[in-house]
C-alpha cells in the first residue's frame, strides 16, 4: 500500500473517531456513535497491519488482549465502571511507554532516522512522561476506586498529605525535565540512561499527583486521567508523525477535559484545588464529636409515609451504588406509581463515582428514562414534593453549600430540604466525603433510616401493602 | 511559501492537534449529562488507537526486543480496544432497553 493510500485511510478512520464522539453527545444517536467508532478502529488496525512486515505477533496479541477485553466487558459490573475506567486509562499510559522505549531502541522500524533526531526525542519525551504519568496515576486512582486502602496508605481514599508536598512535586517535576533535556541533548549512543531515568521520575510523579486527591474528587480525577490518556496517544502521534494518533488523542485529551471542568463546576471546585488536593477527610472528625438528636425511623415508618404522599422525588447516591440497592429501588418506585404516587428520581451531577455514574446504574435497573431528572431540571419541584428519599448521599444535599462560610459553599446542590418531609438513608452519622456535618439530618421534617440501603429499601417494599 | 520550500512535518503536525482539539471540544461539548459514562469509555476505546504504534513495532520483522515491546503493548492495548467498545455498546443497550419499554 502507497503511504498516501494509507494517510487517506487514517483521515477516514479520523472523522469515523470524530462522528462517534458526535454520536455519543445525544442518546438517540449514541448507538450509532459507538459503532462508528469500532468502524473506525477496525478500519486502522487492519491499513497498518496490511504495511508490517511481520503479523504472526501482532494478531496473537490482538487475540489475547481482545479476548481479556471481551471478558471484562461482559462481567464487569456497572458499580465497577468507575475502576474498569481507570484500569483502562492506566494501559494505554503504558502502552505509550512502551512504544516509546521501542522507537528508541530501533527508530527505524517506525520509519524515523537513526541516530534519532532532536525533535523527534522532544517529542518522544514528552509522549513518554505523559504515558508514564497517565500509567501510575490511573494505578491509584483504581487502587482508591476499588477499595485497595487496607492494602496500601497510597490506595486510601482518603487524602495523602505531607509536609512541603507541592514544593517536593515541584522538585521532582523539576528533576523529570532536566533528565527529559539530558535525553534530548545526549549523545545517540548514551540515550538509554538519562531516557530510563526521566521515565522513572514520571511514574513517581504520578503517584504523587493523585495521593493527596481525596474520594470526593474521584469524579474529577478520572476525567482528568481519560483527559491524560489521549494527551499521551497525541505526544505518541508526533513522535511516530502519525496524524491518526494525533487526531485520536486530542479528541479524547479535549473530551476529558471538558468533563473534568464539568464535574468542578459541579462541586464548585476549581481544578486548581482539587489538583492540589487535601481536600476531605482531616477535618471530619473534629465536626462530627458535637452529638445532636435526630429522629431515627423504620422502614415500615417510611413505607407508611411514602404510600399517603402524591409526590415523590428519590435522591440516589453513591451509597445506593455500594449496596447495589437500585434493583430493590426500582422494585419501590413501581410498587408506589401502581399505588398512584409520582416518582421521580434527582440525579446529580457527581452522584455516583464517575461522570454519569447514576444514571448508568438506574438504566441498568430499567429505570425509565423520563422518570430520571437532572438537576437543573428538578430543583424547582423539591417545594412541592411531599416526601424527598436521600439514599445514600450525602453532600450533593447539605444545605451548608448556600451559607457563606461554609466549606463547601457555592456548590450546587439538590434542594431536598425544600420538600415536605425528608427521608434519609445512611449507614451511620458518618459525614459525607467532605467531611462536614449536613444540617439537612437534623431538620425537624427528616426522619432518619439507618442501615444497608438494599436491606432497608427491600423491607420498605415487603411493607408497601 | 517559496517553492521547493517543505514544511517541517512538525509544524503540520501541529496544526493537526489544534485544529483536532477545537473539534473535539464543539462535539463533546453539548453532550448530555446522563451520556458522561458511556463517553468515557467510548473516548477510552478511542484513545486504544495508540495501538497503531504498537503494531509498527511489533511487526517491524523478526523476533527481538523491539518487536517483542510492540507485542506487549498490543496485547495490553487491544484489552482497550474491544473492552471499551463492548462495555458501551453494553450501556447503550441498557439505554435502549427502556425506550423500547417506554414506546410500548
Amino acid at each position: 500500500m502507497s503511504p498516501n493510500v494509507v494517510a487517506l485511510t487514517y483521515l477516514v478512520a479520523s472523522v469515523l473517531f470524530i462522528l462517534a464522539l458526535k454520536g455519543l453527545s445525544g442518546p438517540t444517536t449514541a448507538r450509532r456513535g459507538n459503532r462508528f467508532g469500532i468502524a473506525g478502529m477496525a478500519l486502522a488496525v487492519l491499513t497498518t497491519l496490511l504495511i508490517t512486515r511481520r503479523v504472526d505477533l501482532t494478531l496473537g496479541a490482538l487475540t489475547i488482549g481482545g479476548a481479556i477485553g471481551w471478558l471484562v466487558a461482559r462481567r464487569v459490573q456497572m458499580t465497577q465502571m468507575p475502576e474498569l475506567v481507570a484500569a483502562m486509562h492506566s494501559l494505554v499510559g503504558l502502552a505509550a511507554v512502551l512504544i516509546a522505549i521501542a522507537v528508541v531502541n530501533n527508530p527505524m522500524s517506525f520509519g524515523i532516522e537513526n541516530p534519532l533526531p532532536a525533535g523527534n526525542r522532544v517529542e518522544l519525551f514528552i509522549g513518554t512522561f505523559v504515558g508514564a504519568m497517565t500509567f501510575s496515576g490511573s494505578i491509584i486512582a483504581f487502587g482508591k476506586l476499588a477499595g485497595l486502602g487496607k492494602f496500601s496508605r497510597l490506595f486510601s481514599s482518603a487524602p495523602v498529605v505531607f509536609a512541603s508536598q507541592h514544593f517536593v512535586n515541584l522538585a521532582i517535576a523539576i528533576a523529570m525535565i532536566v533528565f527529559g533535556i539530558a535525553f534530548v541533548t545526549a549523545a545517540p549512543d548514551g540515550l538509554w540512561t538519562p531516557f530510563i531515568v526521566m521515565t522513572a521520575i514520571a511514574f513517581v510523579l504520578g503517584v504523587l499527583i493523585i495521593i493527596p486527591i481525596g474520594g470526593a474528587d474521584m469524579p474529577v480525577v478520572i476525567s482528568m486521567l481519560n483527559s491524560y490518556s489521549g494527551w499521551a496517544a497525541s505526544g505518541i502521534g508526533f513522535s511516530l508523525n502519525n496524524p491518526l494518533l494525533i487526531v485520536a488523542g486530542s479528541l479524547v485529551g479535549s473530551s476529558g477535559a471538558i468533563l473534568s471542568y464539568i464535574m468542578c463546576k459541579a462541586m464548585n471546585r476549581s481544578f486548581i484545588s482539587v489538583i492540589l488536593g487535601g481536600f476531605g477527610g482531616a477535618e471530619g472528625a473534629a465536626a462530627s464529636t458535637e452529638q445532636k438528636a435526630v429522629k431515627s425511623g423504620s422502614a415500615e415508618d417510611v413505607a407508611f409515609l411514602l404510600g399517603n404522599a402524591e409526590r415523590v422525588i428519590i435522591i440516589p447516591g453513591y451509597g445506593l451504588a455500594v449496596a447495589r440497592a437500585q434493583h430493590a429501588v426500582k422494585e419501590m418506585a413501581q410498587k408506589l406509581i401502581a399505588k398512584g404516587v409520582s416518582v421521580r428520581y434527582a440525579i446529580h451531577p457527581v452522584a455516583g463515582r464517575m461522570p454519569g455514574h447514576m444514571n448508568v446504574l438506574l438504566a441498568e435497573a430499567e429505570v425509565p428514562y423520563d422518570q430520571v431528572q437532572e438537576m437543573e431540571d428538578i430543583n424547582g419541584d423539591f417545594g412541592a414534593a411531599d416526601i424527598a428519599f436521600v439514599l445514600g448521599a450525602n453532600d450533593v444535599v447539605n444545605p451548608l453549600a448556600e451559607q457563606k462560610g461554609s466549606p463547601i459553599y457555592g456548590m450546587p446542590i439538590l434542594e431536598a430540604h425544600k420538600a415536605h418531609t425528608v427521608v434519609v438513608n445512611k449507614r451511620s452519622m458518618a459525614s459525607g466525603y467532605a467531611g462536614i456535618d449536613n444540617p439537612l439530618f437534623y431538620m425537624d421534617k427528616t426522619m432518619m433510616v439507618f442501615g444497608d440501603a438494599k436491606k432497608v429499601v427491600e423491607d420498605i417494599v415487603k411493607a408497601i401493602e | 511559501m517559496p517553492h521547493g520550500v517543505v514544511v517541517d512535518p512538525l509544524i503540520t503536525n501541529l496544526m493537526v492537534f489544534v485544529l483536532a482539539i477545537f473539534v473535539g471540544y464543539h462535539v463533546v461539548w453539548h453532550v448530555t449529562p446522563a451520556l458522561h459514562t458511556p463517553l468515557m469509555s467510548v473516548t477510552n476505546a478511542i484513545s486504544s488507537v495508540i495501538v497503531v504504534g504498537a503494531i509498527l513495532a511489533a511487526g517491524a520483522g523478526g523476533v527481538n526486543r523491539g518487536t517483542l515491546l510492540g507485542a506487549a503493548a498490543v496485547a495490553l492495548v487491544a484489552i482497550n480496544t474491544f473492552g471499551g467498545f463492548l462495555v458501551t455498546e453494553r450501556m447503550l443497550e441498557m439505554f435502549k432497553k427502556k425506550d423500547r419499554k417506554e414506546r410500548e
